[in-house]
């Protein structure tokens, strides 16, 4: 077992609380409003813990060999090692919330959609510098020898697996809705918001009482 | 059934740019988008384009994008509309 960089507010209390983050770009720009949510709960007497998936952020691992059952897997070695007693999947990272804990999905995503929104942007910026590329002729390139998307370079195991992964059905889900105003995963820039933060905590700790 | 298309767009420029309450209202045909506002990225580009095939039940193909129709905010509604109208 690597050992792995998490942020955590640890004081050894009854509920303890797994968040697996949002993934690549959506992850860089709602980064602070998990840790903004993580200061609320902690504040309401939960212990919570944020890891890093391998390859990324922190992680001295690289990332072009890792495939998302690692990521699965690193998960719920986290959860693990913290005695996590429940898991908070946001956007992304609910299509790796480990089974054996209770969980909460916030505004789940399916992979196929955030791949699909990776390649555009890759086309649109490849565009700006004079090359035309296709979703088509991406997809085969990623397969065959693993691609380039918003900065993270992803193996081709690593795509063809991801393609298919979809959050796992039965699991108590907190819509965007409940939080109120739009997703901040939606903003350009990295962006907070002091009320979706209270009212995703508030969500979340109503769920573990 | 495309009356409310320019009502949105203008809620989706707001949430994918961040703009205060109102803001986007002052938009007008002319106001540039693409190229004029540096946080509107090919990233930015690429959500704004999702969320607009996802709230006006369009899709937009990738050899439809282009940088005309994403300069200005008359030139990005023309298009929407016109999609919505054929969908």
């Amino acid at each position: 077992m690597v050992e792995e960089y998490a942020l955590v507010f640890d004081r050894a209390r009854e509920k303890r609380l797994l968040i697996v983050p949002a993934l690549f770009d959506e992850g860089n720009r709602l980064r602070r409003f998990t840790v903004e949510v993580m200061r609320r709960l902690d504040g309401a007497g939960v212990d919570v813990f944020l890891p890093d998936y391998p390859g990324t952020n922190e992680s001295l691992q690289p990332l072009p060999t890792q495939e998302p059952d690692d990521w699965a897997d690193a998960m719920t070695a986290a959860g693990l090692e913290f005695g996590a007693t429940h898991v908070l999947g946001i956007r992304g990272g609910c299509l790796f919330t480990p089974s054996a804990l209770p969980s909460l999905h916030y505004a789940p995503v399916k992979a196929a959609s955030l791949l699909r929104q990776m390649l555009r942007a890759r086309i649109l910026s490849s565009r700006e510098i004079g090359r035309e590329e296709t979703r088509e002729g991406l997809m085969a390139l990623g397969l065959a020898l693993g691609i380039e998307l918003a900065g993270y370079q992803l193996g081709a195991e690593f795509v063809r697996q991801f393609d298919t992964l979809t959050p796992r059905e039965g699991v108590a889900q907190i819509a965007q809705d409940t939080v109120g105003g739009s997703g901040l995963w939606l903003r350009a820039e990295p962006s907070e918001s002091a009320e979706q933060a209270d009212a995703l905590a508030a969500a979340v700790a109503m769920a573990l009482a | 059934m495309s009356d409310d298309t320019d009502l949105l767009l203008r809620r989706i420029l707001t949430d994918v740019l961040g703009l205060k309450q109102n803001q986007a209202a002052e938009f007008d045909a002319d106001t540039g988008l693409f190229g004029h506002l540096p946080e509107l990225d090919s990233m930015a580009v690429a959500g704004l384009l999702t969320e607009i095939e996802d709230r006006l039940d369009i899709v937009i193909d990738d050899d439809e994008i282009d940088g005309d129709m994403l300069e200005t905010y008359g030139a990005l509604l023309a298009f929407a509309e016109a999609k919505r109208e054929k969908a």
